[in-house]
């Protein structure tokens, strides 16, 4: 099913399963992240794109194979798993409203944080606002600080859910663009319903209904099929995009 | 012998023949007071003495109680840390009616009955407002609540003395340490009432309403069913039904202390319940009859010569019966989730596993 | 006046011990959704070798209440961590199962202590000036009121500035707020539970000595008679929140003293009465968040 990739992928998921208390949330996703690019994950609402992600950093109970560059990380404690080198910017970006912006930040470094600069030359914005409450920042300010705990570290890979989810349009390109910058250093798996930005940024694209992966390949042969884009997600691959993420 | 055993379990599953075990059992259970039946280190005599009579009968009033648990944490999922007050409600309330009003028995059931419910029904309607650890506090604190205003108010509930029954109100045979079969029989009647009315609700629209909001309030919420009436039910009926467990009480020890408010015990009735299996009526039955002759058999050894002569080390601890059962419950909790009941019931799967082994292995 | 200066002095010495008790209470809770049943055994254990402690010292000297003192928060720092350690982390996220285990652990060591110990209280000394009293405009206050006072506001400074300033009081207040997105971070968040059931246990340690010396005695019931207010006071204030706890603490405590006095010895029921009214008004609390 899925489209031959060059390379070992840096993350490679196989048969994963997930359930929230009786009730399964992802049956069997199947999906490889190559090194140096952005794959975006799709599909309609409910189809199970946030709970892979939770399922693969085992924020949720799972059972099925996940490899990072090779080596199974589905046993392993949340923690672990990040600290191998997982970098996880969550739906709704869930940064701590009571702590300040350096507080997010410093609660996030790993092992002398070396992507400071990165972050400063992204994000200046935020580093300026170090003393403030996250709980007091724009939605989009509170989203990249979210990105921006991700980037402080040296990670394998980032798993980014939903980053451009109700932001207005011009802070969805600024978002996007950050991404971007970021997909040159670090691989990332990204779930996007803004099919502008998807285009935009994947390079591949897997996408998933129903809790199970029903479609795996290059992104610009996927969104040149229009009507397969339309089976699949229910939309024109030229769709609006703010009606989209202002869902 | 593989097939026989398969053949039983199956035969077990039936409902006829469920109903006819219960009856057998019951019956059995029954008529102990009248045969001379003694079971070394489990039970303290024969079992027509008065002795043994009244501790079987205290472990059927436990068992009804325990049952009347169930209905709040084991169906519905309410942690209730103040169940305590409606037993203390049934047994106190039961014991000033009698000795206040002149009442005779009956009539004086009744009545309590009525404050239990009206009770039930207004602490209900205020702590279910709020859910999980919060609702479990609230239980606990209009427990102690009770427990402040009987010791407060020794002229009305004989204080930390306790109240003891106005035994001129009660039927003769109810009365008398002869008469402790008769109060067996009545406690054996009450609790095959309060198995049925547990397991009706069970089986009710209500109960599995109250069910589905133990698995998934929220889910409940967005098909459309309000959980508040369900759970306030739940609530009134296992309110009710320890009220009943109560009264019981009262009459089988012709008295009641203010201990029967307290923490201590709602959290014995919890131990109990967990101990014969959350989420099991059998589980309830069995834990309360288990836990209260552990209760009464490791008091007894406390009080032995031979626990009397131990080193310090092991004396101290040994001769606390409530430790004994404390770090047993937290045993069960730690490496025996689902109790007796759910021990029971995978060692009985481990031998159907066998027996369709066996059963391949026969075939070919 | 003086009455009131006295009702009111002792109120916030009843409450410097509830807030002792329930801001590990609040703590535990707020970090790990765990209800501590066993919190009265941790402090009823800490006043227990606390006395053995200033016994073994002298009782009179203020030498052996301050070793009475770091005896007790030493002691309910080892006890709730083994706890932590032991048991609870075994049954984890397991919310119910937690809070059952920590039933059992509190009959089975009341138990214990009743075995050791004896169901009676033992009638304890301290120096000289703790039984003594001191005149504040007429009133005559017991002394041992302002020791509960002035160590309650240093264990409220201390826990405050400990979550304020150091790594694991980042990760508690983190973890407070969103646990799971602590441990998506890379933080093995199970060792802030270990550290804050210390904090709590040595809080309680505190608590338990100096609630001997407010009662006059050591029993094995000390603990099981302040945990249900502490637990009514972590629940006024609004569970996982510290400055709720200490509010509550010392509202719950004045007020229970005041209608102690006028109202006929009806504290206890006025408590409940206020925790009721406060659910109906407010039921995640005075300071808790809305869920």
């Amino acid at each position: 099913m899925s489209a031959p990739i060059p390379g070992n992928p840096v993350l490679r998921v196989e048969g994963l399963a997930a359930s929230i208390g009786h009730q399964p949330v992802i049956e069997r996703i199947d999906l490889e992240v190559p090194a140096g690019r952005v794959t975006a994950i799709l599909g309609r609402n409910g189809a199970g794109k946030t709970s892979t992600i939770k399922a693969i950093l085992g924020l949720i109970p799972r059972s099925g194979v996940v490899e990072l560059a090779g080596e199974r990380i589905d046993g392993l404690l949340t923690h672990r798993i990040v600290r191998r080198g997982v970098g996880y910017v969550p739906e709704d970006r869930e940064v701590f409203a009571s702590l300040t912006v350096a507080e997010n930040l410093r609660l996030a470094e790993r092992d002398g944080a070396p992507g400071r600069e990165l972050v400063v030359e992204l994000f200046p914005d935020i580093v300026q606002r170090a003393g403030q409450r996250a709980g007091t920042l724009s939605g989009g300010q509170q989203q990249m600080v979210s990105l921006a705990r991700a980037l402080l570290n040296d990670n394998r890979i980032l798993l980014v859910d939903e980053p451009t989810k109700g932001l207005a349009p011009k802070l969805v390109t600024e978002v996007a663009a950050a991404l971007e910058r970021a997909a040159q250093v670090v691989p990332i798996l990204l779930v996007e319903q803004n099919l502008q930005v998807a285009r935009r940024l994947a390079a591949q694209v897997v996408v998933i209904e129903s809790g199970r992966t029903v479609h795996a390949g290059p992104a610009d042969e996927f969104f040149a099929d229009e009507e397969r884009v339309e089976r699949l997600l229910g939309v024109h691959s030229e769709g609006d995009p703010t009606s989209e993420a202002n869902r | 012998m593989s097939t026989i055993r398969t053949t039983l379990g199956r035969l077990v599953a039936r409902p006829l023949v469920k109903w006819l075990l219960g009856g057998a059992l019951v019956a059995f259970v029954a008529v102990l007071p009248l045969i001379d039946l003694v079971v070394p280190g489990v039970l303290p005599g024969s079992t027509y003495t008065p002795g043994t009579l009244q501790l079987l009968a205290l472990s059927l009033i436990f068992a009804a109680l325990a049952l009347s648990y169930h209905v709040l944490f084991g169906i519905t999922g309410l942690l209730s840390f103040g169940h305590a007050l409606y037993f203390a409600v049934g047994a106190y309330g039961l014991g000033v009616i009698l000795e206040r009003t002149g009442l005779s028995l009956l009539p004086a059931i009744g009545l309590t009955l009525v404050g239990a419910l009206v009770v039930a029904t207004l602490l209900g309607a205020v702590s279910l407002r709020v859910s999980g650890i919060s609702f479990a506090m609230v239980t606990l604190a209009f427990a102690q609540a009770g427990s402040v205003l009987i010791r407060r108010n020794p002229d009305v509930t004989g204080g930390e003395e306790g109240l003891g029954l106005a035994t001129e109100q009660v039927p003769d045979f109810l009365v008398g340490v002869v008469d402790t079969r008769n109060l067996f029989w009545v406690a054996l009647a009450v609790l095959v009432l309060v198995f049925l009315a547990v397991r009706w609700f069970e089986r009710s629209r209500a109960g599995h309403v109250a069910a589905a909001v133990r698995e998934n309030e929220l889910r409940v919420r967005v098909l459309g069913l309000p959980p508040f009436p369900a759970k306030l039910v739940a609530f009134v009926i296992g309110s009710v039904l320890a009220a009943i467990s109560g009264m019981l009480y009262l009459l089988l020890q012709s008295g009641v202390t203010p201990r029967a408010v307290s923490a201590d015990f709602t959290l014995t009735i919890l131990v109990i319940v967990v101990l014969g299996g959350v989420g099991s009526r059998w589980g309830a039955v069995i834990g309360a009859v288990v836990y209260t002759l552990l209760d009464q058999r490791l008091t007894a050894l406390a009080g032995s010569d031979a626990i009397a002569g131990l080193p310090p080390v092991l004396r101290v601890p040994l001769s606390e019966p409530l430790f004994i059962l404390g770090t047993l419950f937290i045993l069960v909790v730690l490496f025996l989730p689902g109790g007796i009941v759910g021990l029971a019931g995978r060692v009985a799967r481990r031998r159907t596993a066998e027996d369709a082994r066996d059963r391949l292995e026969e075939t070919t | 006046m003086s009455t009131v200066i006295l009702l009111l002095i002792t109120g916030l010495g009843l409450g410097a011990l509830y807030f002792l008790v329930a801001s590990g209470l609040s703590l535990i809770y707020g970090l790990m959704g765990v209800l501590n049943f066993a919190h009265g055994s941790f402090l009823t254990l800490a006043a227990f070798l606390g006395w053995e402690t200033a016994r073994a010292l002298g009782a009179d000297s203020w030498v052996s209440l301050f070793a009475a003192l770091g005896v007790g928060a030493v002691t309910g720092a080892l006890f709730a961590a083994g706890t932590e350690f032991l048991l609870i982390r075994r049954l984890y996220e397991r919310h119910i199962e937690q809070v059952l285990v920590t039933v059992g652990l509190a009959l089975a060591t009341v138990a214990l202590f009743d075995g050791i110990w004896g169901t009676d209280p033992q009638f304890i000394r301290g120096p000289q000036w703790l039984a003594e009293t001191t005149e504040i405009l007429g009133a005559r206050i017991p002394n041992n009121r302002f020791l509960l006072i002035a160590v309650a506001v240093l264990v409220l400074v201390g826990i405050v500035l400990f979550l304020r300033f150091t790594r694991f009081g980042l990760v508690i207040r983190a973890g407070v707020e969103n646990r799971s997105m602590v441990t998506a971070l890379g933080i093995d968040v199970r060792r802030a539970f270990t550290v804050v059931f210390a904090i709590g246990g040595a809080a309680a340690g505190i608590g338990g000595v100096l609630a001997s010396h407010y009662f006059g005695y050591v029993s094995p019931q000390l603990g099981g008679s302040l945990l249900i207010f502490a637990f009514i006071v972590t629940v006024i204030g609004g569970l996982g929140s510290l400055p709720g706890a200490a509010l509550a603490s010392v509202v719950v405590a004045v007020l229970q003293q005041f209608a102690n006095f006028y109202l006929a010895g009806t504290g206890d029921l006025m408590v409940v009465l206020l925790l009721a009214v406060v659910l109906l008004l407010r039921p995640s609390g005075l300071f808790g968040r809305r869920t």
